[in-house]
């Protein structure tokens, strides 16, 4: 039986009158490979923000590997070993792809650490991750010389960077190909061969289904599912609610 | 204890005129920082720059320098409607970051106050109308009229801004450009085309504003930098985005500014505001009745 | 090249400078290239925070002054009794003696007790105020200049608002002549404040600051303490401020608050760093030389109000056309040659 990794406890999260995480919990265990869907505007994004503390939430907790982690910045938690990807691509526009990479790895690895990479590990550790997600010949690019999806792959390489114990997905497919889909799928499998649990959050019913191994689904703010994907997407609930638009 | 009350009660009845006046000073920013998320920081600069058309017409010829104000309004609305295309076009549009379109407002009020250095030179002007020397009486309290009026004025202007927003059409749009482009775009709305005639709207404020403090006070040019703090400081303290919240802060300052220049002297009112923001700013950015 | 190496090349680069200056031998030219000098140190300063980290800072007067008038203060020292006193009880006296020897102290000295007062003065606003948007930070430093400049205004014992003399001391240090050494120091500092700049942007702090400056929210998710980091640039943008004005009592020998808080620098602290270039610490250089020359020259030919008003309008200008500076230009020209 797997070690939870991720606990989350009745979190609420308001926006003025408006309720946008109503008791949400679930819990994912080290080596999971999460789907999370949900129609726009159920609050996924939110939950994100809310296990990452880039939002503060009202109600309810979060636990990552046992420890409490509300209140905690952003930052730690990444210290910590959380690691997201932005729906829209926030690379740093001001630098390279490398350097790019070397941020988390300075500031996350090195912080861990308490000791100091040396430059060439760090060269060493970022050809390894443009070479896990195909960006090796891209490494002296700027950002906005990147297509599309070469930006959401320095995305999720640059999530990784931090050497996260857990990686959430936000939407990194949105508006790609059918084979860039599948490409940016068998990384996220590779990654979690690596030891790495992810949750994903998409929409792309393809991608999800031939990734996880468990499917949560949120609604309004609520989950409404919780388990393994053949069977939620057969729940009546999940039907009426989510996939029969 | 020792403090004579009826120096008292008239420091807090001249906070209250006072803080009415703050108020119109700050209704426009309420509306372009506020609603718009636009940190126009040369508001303060416009209305000087209305004062001294004020002075001008009044000097020259004898006119009212409220009514030179409502004149002048829609030459202050273009003004704005301009201003805010060289912005969206210059900043927005690029999605630029908040560092140029601050330095380009600061320049926008550098470069007013210096040109009116360089025009009117640094002495005080000031204008003449029926109500600027009488004070009414009652008992001990005095209401200065040139402190009254502006008040009053002022409350007029926050009255109908506040209809306008909440009843028209337009104003509404206004107030949901904040918050969902999208929905306006679905309702045929242009955004852009809104928040231009909502930053004019905020610049014809200023030329209100600049005849009721040339009402007030002799003016100079440098005499917009101390606004800055209090404008902002009133926002942030009144809740960003919410005109009440405006008119709330706008009273609270002018009676604690006032009571500090009574008792500890007037050369320390500017910092009564600054300090304000300041506390405001470290303790509750979200103001009083912030959203 | 790395950063020990650059110092060496800008001490080479100041002591030709001065060298040159001594061959040229006019008076005239230590006045303006001083005030040329206080830019180059006060538009890097600026640009540690606002260029790099992009959290704009309208406060600068208020940091340099701070430097000024804590020189002021420790001058000032000789004026008093040395009796420290509560009500008519004597406490303790100082020897009159020590107050003399403090008011003395080598300007060197006196910068580094303004940068450090300075520096602890942009780590207090910074810690009250950068948890909160860029905006608010920028509005947070105007109200900041103004509380300092109405402290001041009404502290006495530096002058107030009828201002205080300072007497320069008859000779100079080095070189002899008061002028030349104001100038040697300003220098020198400037020598330092660039090759700091520098040593900052290569080192892994200065990438800490470039992607708050880029993107706050993908910095912190990437592991970056942002708030320290910007508390980091606030103080030492606020500490070369303050070591910037520090001199500047004993080059003016008359200072009062309009002075010292004067628009002038508030504005050129900004306007240089943003037509020079905010990204490097090249901007700030380039754009306090041109700019710093500009108005030097027109001061002379027009009057100070005009050339106060070129300024602005070349800030308001370069904003709009130019947003990366003249570096930017260069930079864009360049990259078109490649393609």
């Amino acid at each position: 039986m797997a070690d939870t990794l991720l606990e989350v406890d009745d979190l609420t999260k308001r926006f003025g009158g408006f309720v946008a995480l109503d008791n949400v919990s679930l819990s994912v265990a080290q080596g999971d490979r999460v789907g999370l869907i949900g129609p726009n505007g159920s609050g996924k994004s939110t939950l994100v923000n809310c296990i990452c503390g880039t939002l503060h939430n009202e109600g309810g907790s979060v636990r990552f590997n046992g420890a409490l982690v509300d209140g905690m910045k952003t930052h730690e938690r990444t210290w910590l070993g959380m690691a997201r990807s932005f729906q829209l691509p926030r690379p740093f526009t001001s630098m390279s792809v490398k350097d790019n990479l070397r941020i988390p790895l300075i500031y996350t690895v090195d912080a861990r650490a308490k000791s100091r990479l040396t430059q060439a590990e760090l060269d060493d550790r970022c050809a390894e991750l443009l070479t896990l997600v195909g960006l090796e010949d891209k490494a002296q690019k700027m950002p906005r010389d990147l297509t599309q999806v070469e930006m959401r792959k320095l995305e999720l390489a640059r999530a990784m960077a931090a050497e996260p114990k857990l990686l959430i997905a936000d939407e990194a497919m949105a508006g790609l190909s059918h084979s860039e889909v599948t490409d940016i799928v068998a990384l996220l499998i590779r990654l979690n061969e690596r030891g790495v649990t992810i949750i994903m959050i998409e929409h792309i019913m393809t991608a999800v289904m031939s990734f996880s191994q468990r499917l949560i689904v949120l609604v309004s703010g609520r989950k409404i599912a919780d388990g393994a994907p053949q069977q939620v997407i057969q729940d009546p609930d999940v039907v009426r609610a989510y996939l029969g638009q | 204890m020792g403090i004579p009350y009826e120096l008292l009660i008239n420091a807090v009845i001249a906070g209250l005129l006072l803080g009415g006046f703050y108020a119109a000073v700050t209704l426009g920013v309420s509306i372009s920082f506020g609603i718009l998320d636009i940190v126009n920081i040369a508001h303060p600069a416009f209305i000087i720059l209305g004062s001294y058309i004020a002075y001008i017409v009044n000097s020259k010829l004898g006119v009212d320098p409220i009514v030179v104000s409502i004149v002048m309004a829609p030459a202050f609305y273009a003004l704005g409607a301009l201003i805010y295309q060289v912005y969206y076009v210059s900043f927005e549009k690029r999605g630029q970051e908040a560092l140029r379109s601050l330095a380009f407002f600061f320049g926008l009020l550098f470069v007013t106050e210096v040109t009116l250095i360089l025009v009117f030179g640094v002495d005080y002007r000031y204008v003449e109308a029926a109500y600027i020397g009488p004070t009414l009486r009652f008992g001990f309290v005095d209401l200065p009229l040139r402190m009254l009026v502006p008040c009053l004025m002022s409350i007029l202007l926050f009255l109908a801004l506040q209809y306008f927003l909440s009843r028209s059409f337009l104003g509404r749009a206004i107030n949901a450009v904040a918050q969902d482009q999208l929905a306006l775009k679905l309702m045929a709305a242009d955004p852009t085309r809104i928040k231009r005639i909502a930053f004019g709207l905020s610049i014809a404020t200023a030329a209100l504003a600049g005849a009721l403090l040339i009402i007030i006070q002799p003016v100079e040019p440098s005499v917009g930098r101390e606004y800055i703090g209090r404008v902002f400081a009133i926002c942030v303290l009144g809740g960003l985005g919410s005109l009440p919240g405006t008119m709330i802060g706008a009273v609270l300052l002018g009676v604690v500014e006032s009571l500090t220049s009574t008792f500890y002297g007037p050369s320390w009112a500017p910092a009564v505001a600054f300090g304000f923001l300041l506390l405001t700013l470290a303790f509750r950015p979200a103001g009083i009745l912030g959203r | 090249m790395r950063s020990s190496w650059f110092l060496l090349c800008a001490v080479a680069v100041g002591a030709a400078v001065f060298g040159l200056s001594r061959l040229v031998q006019s008076e005239y030219f230590f006045f303006a290239g001083y005030v040329v000098l206080q830019y180059i140190v006060l538009a890097t300063a600026w640009n540690i925070l606002g260029g790099y980290t992009g959290y704009v800072n309208f406060g600068s007067a208020a940091f340099f002054a701070i430097g000024a008038y804590a020189s002021v203060a420790i001058y000032k020292l000789r004026t008093l009794s040395g009796v420290v006193a509560i009500d008519d009880h004597v406490l303790f006296e100082i020897p009159k003696a020590l107050l003399v020897w403090l008011s003395d102290l080598p300007i060197p000295v006196l910068i580094v007790i303004g940068g450090m007062i300075a520096g602890l003065v942009g780590l207090g606003t910074g810690y009250l105020t950068l948890r909160l948007r860029g905006a608010f930070f920028a509005i947070a430093t105007l109200a900041l200049a103004v509380v300092v400049q109405t402290l001041i205004t009404n502290w006495d014992y530096v002058g107030g608002s009828r201002g205080a003399y300072i007497l320069r001391p008859a000779s100079a240090p080095l070189v002899g002549n008061y002028i030349e050494y104001l100038f040697l120091i300003m220098l020198s500092l400037a020598v330092i404040a660039v090759a700091a700049a520098r040593a900052i942007e290569t080192s892994r702090l200065g990438y800490g600051f470039a992607t708050i400056r880029d993107d706050e929210l993908a910095a912190e998710a990437s592991g970056v303490p942002t708030l320290k980091l910007k508390l980091i640039a606030t103080t030492l943008s606020g500490a070369f401020m303050g070591m910037a004005g520090a001199p500047l009592p004993y080059y003016v020998t008359y200072l009062d608050p309009a002075s010292g808080f004067s628009l002038a620098y508030a504005v050129n602290s900004i306007a240089m760093p943003l037509v020079g270039g905010t990204t490097t610490w090249v901007g700030p250089l380039v754009g306090a030389i041109l700019l710093g020359t500009i108005q030097q020259i027109a001061t002379v030919t027009i009057s100070s109000a005009v050339n106060l008003l070129i300024v602005g309008l070349i800030l308001i200008a370069f904003v709009i056309i130019a947003p990366n500076g003249l570096v930017g230009l260069v930079q864009g020209w360049f990259r078109k040659k490649d393609t």
